[in-house]
């Protein structure tokens, strides 16, 4: 077997030493009736290489890849393209194949490039500190809710009606066992809607409120200033929390620290890691400086070696779990640490002045394609405000329509009917998004599609 | 001084390192220092050509950013030699021996990252038309397959980012099973010997936590948890193999008894990799256990992730399995359960646990890896794994003090203390001797349960040249430690870095760059 050095000539040597005769017989703790007495039945067995690729190879095309199609999907995660030398540089074996940096003196590599990242997030975000990443924005964002919990030791979170709705689910999911209470809302697709759910927030903070949850650029692509339900959430003792799913729009929107949020979480995966059907992503997590004794997760900080030179080690590990146990700040333990790489080269390629650039393209794109869309006839445009997403509200049902573009070569954008089945007022909206992977002509391509689907 | 034999010398005499003269640079030869991207002043650069947007009025609704953000950028042949000099301040794989026990550091297959960049898996969108991923459905359900039948479990939940998440789908499919039989069990036991996570994600989807006791040759102590077992006890969870590198010969009769008193059993599966192939884990009765795919099935640890912790259920707690998840149709295609039809065909979920479907990009590499083995394969993997664990424990009889090892063979770790050290050194400086040798150490002080542990586990990745030369190495910086060596207190010597004051770093916390607060560089 390929991946297999020792032979049997070695084996036995090593088992002349060891005194057993047999592997078997190393495995005499085992009680017998639980021991496999060969390989399990009704497995394949070993293959080359060659049938390996083959068979994977086969799998992969039975999927519709986004740079075959004109292609319009975000929701959570979008589309950019990477430069190539980001995935040559996280292959290289010294990053892919090490360990969490726990012996720091062989492993300066990856902690200063996590220094780097975790400085490139918070000042992305406008935050003082970041920590070395979480798995994706889903788990992140649950996270900021604990931790809005254990700062104000209040246990009531209010989540905006514009949160993804699989980060509200997932925080469902867990608030259900952890007994805090969410106030959540649905979005809608009357234009003005982002007004009402501020309304809303701002309304619903009182004294057991621990943190208001707020997406900006949200679900629907809509942006918005940040600033008055800042100021209202700590008025009345409670954090601001705000969750960015796309963030090369901080490369043209203010960012959510400038407006006063206390928390900024986001996934990632926009810059630098690519789609991949959903993961691996990587989480982001900044905060205030005050607060980063309560932070989760992995945080590199700079210390000085024997000879007083510079070098990063991992730091205020008592928060962890591998030393504070059940009183952790988290259970996490592995985060998205060559992810967190991709995103920071990515970054570091672009710099100040191709991130903005990247941004206006994106913004471009989108403000021409959502000008284009909503001169189809029956078609809305929902948004007044947005970056690279917009959501369209179609004549008839969303998702079906999704559904024919697919079977036209096109991957539309995502059917709200798909993100809130039981939502019957959201069945006709469609989210587009625009990044500078999407060309004049797929646009064309997707107004002319659509128009001929509606009059369908 | 050696020569050859026209007088030309061929082995100077050596300085050691801390001795040579300082060079202008700092560097020294390929040990190369590397400035933070902060540190260098131009902030205009980029290595990135974007076309110029064309001129449209914006639609930020007057949120312009206007003030800097502070991203430095690096052109092309600037960022790709930063990050290559930085990759080579790393210990790796790729460079060498990784003991580190309980980690599992084995060879990662480059087939494996080819496969999981073909664009039919890398350049999907998770929220595609179900009807344009058939291939990656196919994917997660093939590996699904792979996984229950290995374990003899009935069932697998995909979605898990990685083992610490596993443990918390896994305690929460255990509150589910309460809540639906209308049961408010409150505690979770777990034994002295576990992973940190173990404890911290009981709490952390609300359980209280009292530990269980070991006994003196390293396992569960089966009394006293029937003992503690109760109306308030919601379940267990034990690490087996153990975190002491052994089987929990008593695993099927602690199940039976969790099981008689209402309580359900969870697996800690990071040891997975020394049974794959031989154990199933359904045999000895456990309801849940998450299976690190970045540990048994070679995914690529990345410098701290990411990783993928799938989990298989028992028929028990299989109902209350996270969304989403795929279903193989009569007609050979495949469909997603999502939130939308939950209520018929999954009622019983405990709900979502992360955006989307699961680590895809790992599920490839693992899928790979599987084929690649196959169910003979993976048998001699497990096969070897405990074969080079049980010979690196035999190899240092008599030297390192292994508490358990009278007791018999290991699985896929050796577990040594720090008795017979000579007083003042400890666990630590045999670990940074080990860096000096040019090996990554074990793992330290991990299992609490033993003084000074050190957890060496080889995996099957190695070959007997390889470990020999570990052992004779770890043989070296031993025997320096029992007699007292104090240059062993300065190691490492030869590393990019000497010893770093860990201390220093968390009283006084930098995390990002900032000009004025960071220390220079020494000249």
């Amino acid at each position: 077997m390929r991946y297999l050095p020792l032979t049997d000539t070695d084996r036995q040597a090593m088992l002349a030493t060891i005194g057993a005769s047999s592997i078997d017989d190393l495995f005499i703790d085992v009680p017998a009736e639980a021991r496999l007495p060969g390989p399990i039945a009704g497995l394949p067995a070993h293959a080359s290489e060659l049938a390996v690729e083959r068979h994977m190879t086969r799998l992969a095309r039975r999927n519709l890849s986004a740079g075959e199609a004109p292609f319009f999907l975000g929701c959570g995660a979008y589309r950019h393209h990477v430069p190539a030398s980001v995935d040559h540089l996280i292959q290289r074996g010294e990053f892919l194949t090490s360990y969490t940096p726990y012996q720091p003196e062989i492993a300066q590599g990856t902690l200063q490039a996590l220094f780097e990242f975790q400085t490139q997030v918070a000042r992305l975000f406008g935050c003082d500190v970041a920590n070395a990443s979480m798995y994706d924005g889903s788990t992140a964002c649950w996270e900021a809710i604990t931790m809005a919990r254990r700062v104000t030791k209040r246990g009531k979170a209010i989540l905006s009606a514009g949160l993804h709705p699989h980060y509200v689910s997932l925080a469902k999911t867990m608030a259900r066992f952890t007994g805090d209470l969410l106030d959540t809302a649905l979005p809608t697709l009357t234009p003005g809607a982002p007004g009402d759910d501020m309304a809303r927030l701002l309304a619903g903070i009182d004294a057991d409120t621990s943190c208001v949850v707020v997406q900006n650029p949200n679900i629907l692509g809509h942006v918005a200033d940040l600033s008055e339900l800042a100021a209202r959430c700590h008025d009345k003792g409670a954090l601001l929390i705000a969750v960015v799913t796309e963030p090369v729009a901080l490369g043209a929107i203010r960012s959510p620290g400038e407006m006063g949020a206390d928390i900024v979480v986001g996934e990632g995966q926009s810059i630098g890691v690519g789609l991949n059907f959903g993961g691996p992503y990587v989480g982001l997590f900044a905060c205030n400086e005050k607060h980063v004794r309560q932070m989760p997760g992995r945080l590199c900080g700079v210390t000085t070696d024997a000879d007083g030179q510079r070098g990063f080690v991992l730091t205020l590990s008592t928060r962890e779990q591998h030393i504070r146990r059940e009183k952790a700040t988290s259970n996490i333990c592995t985060n998205a640490g060559l992810c967190a790489l991709a995103f920071s080269i990515h970054l570091t390629l672009l710099g100040e002045t191709g991130l903005r650039n990247l941004a206006a393209l994106n913004h471009a794109g989108a403000v021409a394609a959502a000008e284009r869309l909503a001169t189809l006839p029956g078609v809305e445009l929902v948004n007044g405000a947005f970056f690279n997403e917009f959501t369209l509200k179609l004549p008839r049902e969303a998702r079906p329509v999704v559904r024919a573009l697919a079977d036209m070569g096109i991957l539309g954008g995502v059917s709200l009917g798909r993100l809130y089945p039981d939502a019957a007022d959201l069945a006709n909206g469609l989210v587009v998004a625009v990044t500078e992977t999407s060309t004049a002509e797929d646009v064309e391509a997707l107004a002319q599609a659509l128009e001929a689907e509606i009059a369908a | 001084m050696s020569m050859n034999s026209e007088g030309r010398v061929t082995r100077p005499e050596t300085l050691a390192a801390a001795d040579a003269p300082a060079t202008f640079t700092g560097n020294r030869a390929l040990m190369l220092e590397e400035a933070l991207i902060f540190e260098r002043d131009d902030y205009a650069r980029t290595g990135v050509d974007i076309a110029e947007a064309p001129a449209t009025s914006s639609r930020l609704g007057g949120l312009e950013r206007h003030r800097a953000i502070g991203l430095p950028g690096l052109t092309e042949p600037e960022a790709v030699r930063h990050y290559t000099r930085l990759s080579r301040q790393n210990y790796a794989i790729d460079l060498g021996l990784f003991p580190l026990g309980s980690c599992t550091m084995k060879h990662n297959p480059r087939l494996n990252e080819k496969m999981a960049r073909l664009p039919g898996f890398a350049d999907i969108h998770p929220l595609a038309p179900v009807d344009t991923v058939q291939g990656a459905l196919a994917v997660i359900d093939e590996l699904a397959q792979w996984l229950v039948t290995l374990t003899g479990m009935h069932a697998v939940a995909m979605s898990p980012k990685a083992g610490a998440h596993g443990e918390l789908c896994g305690l929460l499919a255990i509150r589910a099973a309460h809540d639906a039989a209308g049961s408010d069990r409150s505690m979770i036991l777990v034994p002295e010997s576990a992973h940190g996570t173990n404890p911290a994600t009981a709490a952390f989807c609300g359980y209280k936590v009292e530990n269980i006791p070991a006994t003196a040759d390293g396992r569960v102590d089966l009394d006293a948890l029937t003992a503690r077992l109760g109306p308030d006890v919601a379940g267990v969870m034990i690490t087996n193999p153990n975190t002491c590198g052994l089987f929990e010969r008593d695993m099927k009769r602690i199940s039976d008894a969790v099981h008689a008193a209402g309580g359900y059993v969870y697996c800690d599966g990071a040891n997975f990799n020394a049974i794959v192939g031989r154990v199933r884990p359904g045999d000895l009765g456990i309801d849940a256990m998450h299976i690190n795919l970045h540990k048994t099935f070679s995914t690529p640890h990345g410098g701290g992730g990411p990783g993928s912790g799938p989990v298989v259920l028992s028929a028990a707690l299989a109902p209350y399995a996270p969304l989403p998840f795929v279903a193989k149709q009569p007609d050979g295609s495949f469909r997603l359960i999502e939130e939308e039809t939950a209520d018929q065909d999954h009622p019983g979920s405990f709900g979502r646990m992360s955006a989307f479907h699961g680590q895809m990009g790992m599920f490839t590499r693992a899928l790979t890896y599987i084929l690649s083995h196959g169910a003979d394969g993976l048998r001699q993997v497990a096969g070897d794994a405990v074969l080079n664990a049980n010979y690196v424990l035999r190899s240092l009889d008599g030297l390192l003090d292994a508490p358990f090892g009278p007791s018999g063979p290991c699985m896929h770790e050796a577990l040594f203390s720090d008795d017979g050290l000579a007083p003042g050194f400890t666990t630590l400086d045999i670990a940074k001797g080990l860096i000096d040798e040019g090996f990554h150490p074990m793992t330290m002080y991990f299992p609490l349960v033993v003084h000074g542990a050190m957890l060496i586990e080889p995996t099957e990745t190695e070959g007997k040249a390889a470990l020999d030369q570990f052992v004779g190495a770890l043989r070296s910086v031993a025997e320096r430690a029992k007699a007292g060596d104090e240059a062993l207190k300065a190691a490492p010597a030869f590393a990019p870095r000497r010893r770093l004051d860990e201390t220093a770093a968390a009283r006084k916390p930098v995390l990002v760059w900032k000009d004025e607060t960071l220390p220079q560089a020494a000249e």
